[in-house]
């Protein structure tokens, strides 16, 4: 409750920023703001696993696209070519297809959102799952690299598949009726309507993962952080929390990629991309790793102005460029910077130089 | 398969077998100095050729090569001295960030000089469609070229490790770095130089692999991935196993070409890889023992 609490001031900088965008006549920061917050839905899920459990995981892009690809292969390929299969007789007595005419007359069939949603996070989860038992006995490089061959595995999947469209993706994705009246679609006049549900799907996240890090689960992971072995000797089923935290992550960036697939209506490889994996990293590292509002903020930001275009072509050197330079200055993130003390280092340190220059 | 297609595949598979050794013996060479992966090793074998085309418009195509390994040399020279040397006792997680961005900014910087097209180098001898005949097999000049110049580099960094006094010193460093800073080496040298042989090697092959394979700002993470690859299945610091791992990864992944889709061309040594690091962490060839002392 005292965390329901500590976001609600965040719910009123949201729709400050409503406010405030619609009296300037600016309404179509909004449209970035929507697809900020659900990429940063992914990273404070990431954050978590990072900071918290000590985990790099360098294939987040791959659950983000699990998500988005079943969700959007779901609901837009036509299945009526299988009408006669058994799996889809069992889908049509749970109610979970859709038919109709498109705007040539054409029968179609397709899956409906929510279901596809569930499949797609479902699906997401299993993967991590499967992936995770094996992957976190890894530690340090080997983790990082299983990690990113699954990434690249997706990616490759994504590319050569024909379900999934291949180099062009999948265009066209239906909106996601939450609740009648209620829809995430790229639509213009469902703007508002679209900024706000992400948002409170992030602050429910946020919510939901400030309780996890604040329980007995969240004490369990910073001990894993600090030391495996050590917390493996507390009685920290070690194996377990990592697993649980892995499959969190994955799930919060399945659920991330199903909506912005609904909001973008469509989705194509480049969401798989490697580099993708890698720039959630750069946010989590900027915000300091093991804090969450500071991968929240980062993630907003910095998501914000590579979506405005104001890297250019740059984009991707950008990012490169604060991994690396958060990671040697200031590797708890650039909240931790303390300006005057670090200026006094400095001087300190030349004062050293110029005596060792006297010796 | 006939006799003559089989010897086709398995000179492919000879081929990029070592091409993916050269990229592993350069994770080898810094892995052991520093306890770090160099994200960034396939980016030195894309530099090393791309720099070799471009000098190659003004100079002979031995020079450009010779100045292009250079080139790379001090390129790696720079990101050691500029990112690692004056960290102390960085954490893993933190060296893998670093050595990441290290990739990302080398790729940003190839793609703004040199594009997205994709170039190569003039075959050495002759041109595309000049072959030599191998047991009744007919097999491009520039594939020879690759297998030499790669068994070249091998017996000579073998050498240098085992016979001069610099390598040595660079062994000594990688077996116990405190001790060795006690014998009087300089050990942050021996890092930077550890760098410096790991660009030069992956230049190299990178200029004798472009007439075949080609030249890319983006080449290097899919070469990186396999490289881990073979130093992995050879076990991690081992450089004979990086080798046998190598050809062992060429070879499957060309003969996969008749029975697994190009498309998941690549999968295959990542799920070797998945594979192994699952089940014999340590390597094929490394023992469980030497891999328990290492920190991941």
């Amino acid at each position: 409750m005292k965390k329901l609490l500590s976001v609600l001031p965040l719910l009123g900088v949201v729709i400050g920023i409503h406010l405030l965008t619609s009296a300037t006549d600016t309404m179509y920061y909004l449209t970035q703001m929507t697809m900020s917050a659900y990429y940063s839905l992914l990273i404070i899920g990431l954050c978590v696993l990072m900071g918290y459990a000590g985990q790099i995981s360098l294939g987040h892009a791959g659950f983000f696209a699990i998500g988005g690809y079943l969700s959007a292969a779901l609901t837009t390929n036509n299945l009526t070519f299988h009408q006669d299969s058994t799996l889809l007789r069992i889908l049509d007595g749970t109610g979970m297809l859709l038919s109709g005419h498109d705007m040539y007359g054409e029968v179609f069939l397709v899956v409906t959102p929510w279901a596809a949603c569930i499949i797609a996070v479902a699906t997401a989860a299993l993967i991590a799952v499967i992936i995770g038992i094996p992957v976190l006995k890894l530690k340090g490089h080997y983790l990082a690299m299983a990690t990113l061959g699954f990434g690249i595995i997706i990616y490759r999947v994504t590319l050569a598949l024909e379900y999934f469209g291949e180099a062009d993706g999948i265009s066209e994705v239906p909106p996601f009726v939450l609740l009648p009246g209620l829809s995430v679609s790229g639509d213009f006049s469902a703007r508002v309507q679209n900024y706000y549900i992400a948002w409170i799907l992030l602050l429910l996240g946020m919510v939901l993962l400030l309780n996890l890090i604040d329980s007995r689960v969240g004490r369990a992971l910073r001990g894993i952080h600090g030391s495996d072995e050590a917390a493996d000797a507390m009685g920290v089923n070690t194996s377990r929390f990592k697993l649980q935290t892995f499959v969190l992550s994955a799930v919060f960036a399945a659920v991330a990629g199903v909506f912005l697939t609904h909001y973008n209506g469509g989705i194509g490889p480049s969401e798989a991309n490697v580099m993708k994996s890698v720039r959630y990293v750069a946010i989590v590292a900027v915000g300091g790793m093991a804090n969450l509002w500071g991968a929240l903020l980062m993630g907003i930001i910095l998501n914000f102005l590579s979506m405005r275009g104001v890297f250019g072509s740059y984009d991707d050197a950008v990012f490169g460029l604060i991994l690396i330079l958060i990671m040697l200055f200031a590797p708890n993130g650039i909240l931790s910077i303390n300006i005057r003390y670090r200026l006094r280092q400095l001087f300190s340190r030349e004062k050293d130089g110029e005596e060792g220059g006297q010796r | 398969m006939t006799t003559e297609l089989f010897i086709q595949y398995l000179m492919a598979g000879i081929t990029y077998g070592s091409i993916y050794a050269i990229v592993a013996i350069g994770f080898n060479i810094i892995y052991n100095t520093t306890g770090i992966i160099n994200f960034a090793q396939g980016e030195f074998v894309m530099f090393g050729g791309m720099i070799a085309i471009s000098l190659l418009q003004y100079m002979p195509l031995p020079l450009a090569i010779a100045l292009s390994v250079a080139i790379t040399m001090l390129i790696g020279a720079l990101i050691e001295i500029c990112f690692i040397r004056w960290l102390k006792a960085p954490s893993v997680l933190r060296m893998i960030i670093i050595t990441i961005g290290i990739s990302i900014i080398s790729r940003e910087v190839a793609v703004h000089i040199w594009g997205e097209s994709i170039r190569s180098l003039p075959y050495f001898i002759g041109n595309e469609i000049s072959s030599i005949p191998v047991l009744g097999a007919r097999i491009s000049p520039q594939v020879l070229w690759v297998i030499a110049v790669s068994a070249l580099m091998v017996v000579c960094l073998g050498i240098f490790f085992k016979t001069t006094s610099v390598g040595r010193e660079m062994r000594a460093c990688a077996s116990n770095r405190k001790a060795a800073t006690l014998c009087g080496i300089n050990t942050q040298n021996m890092v930077t130089l550890s760098f410096v042989l790991s660009a030069g090697i992956g230049a190299l092959a990178g200029c004798v692999m472009s007439p075949i394979t080609y030249s890319q700002y983006d080449m290097g993470t899919g070469l990186a991935i396999k490289g881990f690859t073979v130093a992995i299945l050879g076990g991690l610091g081992s450089s004979g196993g990086a080798v046998a791992a190598g050809l062992l990864l060429g070879i499957i992944e060309a003969f996969s070409v008749s029975v697994v889709p190009l498309a998941f061309q690549d999968a295959i040594s990542i799920a070797i890889l998945l594979i192994i690091l699952f089940v014999r962490p340590q390597g094929l060839f490394g023992s469980k023992e030497a891999a328990g002392l290492s920190e991941f």
